[in-house]
């Protein structure tokens, strides 16, 4: 299936959640806040939360600003 | 007699914020360093214990085993200061907010800045005070930028605002206190800690925000872009303690004509 992360196309299995994007972006040990089609998805449902066709994901992190 | 000259001392309360108290009266940005261990280091000079980060996408693709923000400046020993930088609108602002407290467990302090105009970066206040409502409602310590407007700063405290941070000049600039009278008249309102955000360009101006009376100075450019960026963060340590300490001892009245410091009885003829 596609979904779209941080506004590029991206091609996962059918049924990944969360946590398998995490793996395939490589930044699994990352500190990371996840959006999914604008609603927040808290960290304890990343194993569980499955994704679908079309889903435009958003990965956000903490850099420097003032 | 006491000379009606003299300053009237203060006592020290210490800064809190959100129910924390902190030692620091800088607070520092993470925005325009060299590199992360320069971050670090001018961080560390600036004694900063409150520390803002923008939220952003992550950049993906990028070398995994490279350290990012958080690895040099880690929640264990700074308190992280989420921005809502770039954000134009009061529901940008909130979004960014409600990202920040998922990406850092839960915490509720965020720096609330809605922007107006990118050329000046002044606040856009109808739509501060739209967020303001919101994310109070919503459980978040609001600490926001301001312009130095006394009303709007009263406004934004009733509303229920952790910290009023007027600033002293548009972000980045520079350009130091322009309205201290502003600023001396927020503080004296406020029941919350006003800290000057945005504005400040060298040491003098962090000094004078506190002889203000201000709580504390937030700051980015003014380090990140300075020659030598760390020995200007031990400046601003060193003008925020020194402007604490000024404001804390009760400066003299001005006089228009000179006062001979030595006796003038007593001279040797």
């Amino acid at each position: 299936m596609h979904v779209t992360v941080n506004g590029n196309p991206y091609q996962l299995p059918e049924g990944a959640t969360l946590a398998v994007l995490l793996v395939a972006l490589e930044i699994a040990g990352q500190r990371v806040a996840f959006e999914v089609n604008g609603t927040i998805v808290p960290r304890s449902q990343r194993d569980v939360h499955p994704l679908r066709e079309g889903d435009r994901v958003e990965v956000v992190t903490a850099i420097g600003g003032g | 007699m006491s000379d009606p000259m003299k300053g009237v001392p203060r006592t020290d309360r210490p800064l809190v914020v959100a129910g924390k108290t902190y030692r620091s009266r800088l607070l520092t940005g993470t925005g325009k360093y060299a590199d992360l261990e320069q971050t670090r280091a001018a961080t560390e000079a600036a004694g900063a214990e409150i520390v803002t980060v923008a939220i952003r996408r992550s950049n993906l693709g990028q070398d995994p085993s490279q350290p990012n923000l958080l690895d040099v400046l880690p929640t264990s020993r700074y308190t992280i200061l989420p921005n809502t930088a770039g954000c134009y609108t009061a529901d940008d602002a909130v979004r960014t907010c409600r990202l920040a407290r998922e990406l850092l467990d839960g915490a509720t302090l965020v720096k609330l800045e809605v922007l107006g105009d990118p050329k000046t970066l002044f606040p856009d206040v109808e739509q501060t005070l739209v967020a303001v409502k919101i994310l109070v409602a919503e459980g978040f310590d609001v600490m926001v930028y301001t312009n130095d407007d006394p009303i709007v700063a009263k406004r934004l405290e009733e509303l229920g605002c952790c910290a009023v941070m007027p600033l002293a000049a548009p972000i980045g600039s520079g350009l130091g206190i322009r309205n201290p009278y502003n600023i001396l008249t927020i503080v004296e309102n406020a029941t919350v800690p006003v800290l000057v955000d945005a504005g400040v360009g060298t040491a003098s101006d962090a000094a004078v925000a506190m002889e203000l009376g201000c709580d504390g100075v937030l700051m980015n450019t003014a380090i990140a872009l300075a020659g030598d960026p760390v020995r200007m963060a031990r400046a601003m340590k060193l003008a925020v303690e020194a402007g604490r300490e000024a404001w804390l001892a009760g400066r003299m009245s001005r006089r228009r004509f000179g006062s001979a410091s030595s006796p003038i009885e007593g001279l040797s003829s």
